[in-house]
């Protein structure tokens, strides 16, 4: 180098692990929710671009019935109790706990598709009916493969905690990320239940 | 295990160990394996940027023979020389290259390249991530080509606007290609931006607070943002297209609820912001260009901040004016003109920002230096035909003309393909440890810059004329043959010029004169390492004290990073104080292999909605084995990213 260089600390003495906004995969999942935020945003943009093109809403047919949505929201809501133990139990980097909250919001998350299908069953249109029916699909849509994706990611690592590896600091990092972005899941939800089920009812 | 296993007793940089020594062990902890395997497992973001430039300038010359072929066929009235159909696809196809193959991504590779030796960190966040993308960026692009090639090109313009791109209008898989090849390069593209916005916030160098980060990197960061809120629209936009194609939903069909309109807006809300995000890095490059060459930092840091933030900002209201003469509120037309407009204010602050920072030195007038100064010229018109059309009468005239292809190409060749020829110049001893030769250098400059101006200039008239964009030929006596016959010689002195600028590269890379750390004397800390840099990018992480850190008189830096595993410090978001040592992930196959089943299922849902269900399992089954660590932990021992 062209220009002298003098020692000026030693960064040995940094911890390796912590949790929340000095993690840098706490950075990377907020990114994404940016992005998958942003996405739900402009489909509820088009949602009420198209309900503008419309006299009546729905157009031809009746709301989606309430009671699969309705439980689904339930359900999602009071998920947030063990997401919120998962989330402590790893920060306090209790292991045997941590597994106990994630195993849990695993058999909910399997709960949840299942209603999810009835959604589906009682969403009274096609996506090929008319424009209503293709926003409401894909909406629906949209969201389940959140719900798909974060239980698929819970549920490897739920297998990850349980082998040697989940003893690593590091793991319950992502185990806390996982449970921040769980809450990203069920936050979005909600506007998306106010435009299935509530909009074309009330509005 | 051993004692050596110990964190304790870990070897570290520092003192003790530095030189040559320091230099075997990081390279082997950095370094790839030899051969192909390693090739195509590496995760360094100097190699990806390398892969990621080199295919986006692939891209560029061959939308650049597209414009050639469009040029030639219009050189004269009623030319035989290219069908309807086959120019529908060619400008289609010129379009989609240069905006999604070409531009973005190319602006994105300099990021990952650069950024992360700016902020002086040893290598990019999420760097497998970065691997996937390219990965995922190459497969879109080949795609699109091979269906060029096979004649099932689209033929729906760049922008694909509904009704014509939709099953009524246009029947086969051409219009798919189009929309898949979206889905591509978003998903690559979001993901470099969150390693940008990641690499910015929390990688910096110790020292380097906000307030000492280069322009560059500003803008790369504002534009990584801009990404981020603006590609969602489009992915959207895409999927629905594809939907209404493939499932028969009826997102754009008037007749059913649906609307054309609805296209424009999410595809626009993307558009607008996108030609920032194609602009911004240029605007990078041209201060990180003149700050070298006038050997004082640039004019009001602060402002440049503020206007490339304000920029940002400001162009996610503009989408709009794509559309006036699709009918309006005219509060809509009030709204989105003054929005316009208002662009014009912080783009201007720049540039006299700019001419201010070289009216207040001796500016040397080395090759990257025309290229700004060729740059101002032609931004600056490009900017005032862009206030021009912000106004809606005029805009109603010249919709669809030439006038408005003369427009974007001084905004986005004057605007971000002069700064980008000139950064390669002006990064070429870092990237390859020679210069660029000079004469050539010249020659190229000269070319382009005046067959650029005789091509485009001249289309402001065939469009005031009267002609509109996108037909394949014109009858003879409406006044437009001489001016498409000025054009055509233009557009292939303009490609002459580029031709010797490549030629330029190639034999600079053999016979260049070797260039050293600093050729330049540059101040980022780009050029405190070598040219070009070794694996780990930084020998030490340098500790920053000013905006200037080579121009200082000395450059501290920190000790203490373990150095048989790849790790980095992350710092604070605002003044970059130390916080953490971080494991940064070895090298792996399983980005690509990710990356090859994500293509496939993209490919197969062309085809049937059911490779949305099929096709993800392999692309589950490769991320988790992606993520999975590979090694049994050692309790005691201190975190890898297997």
């Amino acid at each position: 180098m062209s220009i002298s260089r003098t020692f000026t600390g030693d960064l040995a003495v940094l911890p390796t692990h912590a949790f929340g906004a000095r993690s840098l995969t706490w950075w990377g999942v907020i990114a994404y929710m940016l992005i998958e935020g942003g996405g739900f945003a402009v489909a509820g943009g088009a949602y009420f671009y198209l309900m503008s093109q419309e006299s009546v809403w729905p157009p031809a047919s009746y709301p989606p019935d309430l009671l699969p949505g309705a439980l689904f929201t339930l359900i999602i809501l009071l998920s947030e109790i063990p997401n919120t133990l998962l989330k402590k139990a790893a920060e306090a980097e209790q292991r045997e706990q941590a597994i106990r909250w994630i195993v849990t919001l695993d058999l909910i998350g399997l709960v949840l598709l299942v209603i999810r299908g009835f959604e589906f069953a009682h969403i009274n249109v096609r996506w090929s009916d008319n424009a209503y029916g293709s926003i409401l699909w894909a909406l629906l849509i949209l969201h389940t493969i959140h719900i798909l994706t974060d239980w698929a990611e819970s549920v490897v690592l739920t297998a990850l905690m349980m082998t040697e590896h989940g003893k690593e600091p590091r793991r319950f990092v992502d185990v806390s990320e996982d449970a921040l972005y769980w809450r990203f899941v069920w936050i979005t939800w909600l506007p998306i239940f106010a435009l299935l089920y509530l909009v074309p009812r009330f509005v | 295990m051993t004692a050596s296993d110990h964190s304790e007793d870990e070897p570290r940089d520092g003192p003790e160990l530095d030189g040559d020594e320091l230099d075997l062990v990081l390279s082997q902890t950095w370094g790839d394996k030899p051969g192909l395997w390693g090739w195509l497992c590496t995760v360094d973001h100097k190699k990806v940027g390398k892969r990621y430039i080199v295919t986006a300038m692939i891209f560029m010359a061959l939308g650049g023979v597209l414009a050639l072929m469009m040029r030639l066929q219009l050189a004269r009235p009623d030319s035989g020389l290219i069908s309807a159909d086959r120019y529908n696809q060619i400008f289609t196809m010129h379009g989609t290259t240069m905006m999604f193959l070409f531009a973005v991504p190319v602006m994105e590779a300099f990021g990952v390249y650069l950024v992360p030796l700016m902020v002086g960190t040893r290598a990019i966040s999420f760097p497998r991530l970065n691997a996937f993308s390219y990965w995922l960026y190459l497969a879109g692009g080949v795609m699109l080509w091979i269906a060029f090639v096979r004649d099932v090109g689209p033929d729906i313009g760049w922008f694909a606007y509904t009704p014509l791109s939709g099953p009524a209008y246009s029947p086969g898989k051409r219009a798919d290609f189009w929309a898949q090849m979206i889905t591509f390069t978003e998903v690559a593209a979001l993901a470099v931006a969150v390693e940008l916005v990641a690499t910015i916030l929390k990688q910096r160098a110790p020292g380097m607070r906000l307030d000492r980060i280069p322009l560059f990197v500003w803008s790369m960061l504002v534009t990584a943002f801009m990404v981020i809120f603006s590609m969602p629209a489009v992915t959207l936009a895409s999927s629905f297209l594809l939907s209404d194609r493939l499932v028969g939903t009826q997102f754009y069909n008037g007749t059913e609820g649906g609307s054309a309109l609805l296209w424009q807006h999410l595809f626009w809300f993307f558009g607008h912001p996108e030609v920032y995000i194609i602009f911004l890095p240029g605007l990078g490059f041209v201060s990180a260009i003149t700050e070298t060459f006038c050997k004082r930092p640039i004019f009001a840091y602060p402002v440049m901040v503020a206007a490339l933030v304000t920029t940002g900002l400001l162009a996610f209201g503009l989408w709009v004016h794509h559309m006036f003469a699709t009918g309006l509120p005219r509060l809509g037309y009030a709204f989105f003109t003054a929005a316009s407009m208002s662009i014009a204010v912080p783009s201007g602050v720049q540039i006299f920002c700019w001419i201010a920072t070289i009216w207040d030195s001796r500016p040397r007038l080395e090759i990257p230096m025309w290229w700004v100064i060729g740059f101002i010229i032609t931004f600056v018109i490009g900017g005032l035909t862009g206030v021009m059309v912000a106004s809606v009468p005029l805009d109603l005239e010249l919709h669809d003309t030439y006038f408005v292809v003369a427009h974007f190409h001084y905004t986005l060749i004057g605007g971000a393909v002069f700064p980008l020829l000139g950064a390669i110049t002006y990064w070429f001893p870092k990237i390859t440890g020679r210069m660029m030769g000079r004469p050539l250098g010249i020659a190229a400059f000269v070319l382009v810059f005046f067959g650029f101006h005789l091509t485009f200039m001249t289309m402001h008239f065939t469009g005031l004329m009267g002609m509109p964009r996108r037909v394949y030929t014109y009858p003879a006596g409406l006044g437009w043959d001489a001016l498409n016959m000025t054009s055509t010689i233009g557009a292939f002195i303009l490609a002459s010029g580029v031709l010797v600028f490549v030629v330029n590269i190639i034999w600079s890379l053999r016979r260049g004169v070797p260039a050293g750390d600093n050729p330049w004397g540059a101040a980022s800390l780009e050029w405190a390492t070598t040219s070009p840099p070794r694996p780990y990018n930084f020998a030490h992480i340098p500790a920053v004290t000013s905006h200037t850190p080579l121009w200082e008189e000395t450059l501290p830096v920190f000790s203490g990073l373990r150095v048989k595993e790849r790790e980095l410090v992350l710092t604070t978001v605002v003044d970059a104080v130390p916080d953490l040592r971080d494991p940064s992930p070895r090298p792996s196959i399983w980005p690509l292999l990710s990356a090859l089943a994500t293509t496939g299922m993209f490919i197969w849902s062309i085809f049937s909605p059911w490779a949305l269900v099929w096709g993800a399992i392999p692309i589950a089954i490769a991320m988790t084995l992606w993520f999975w660590p590979k090694e049994p932990p050692e309790p005691e021992k201190e975190p890898v990213i297997e």
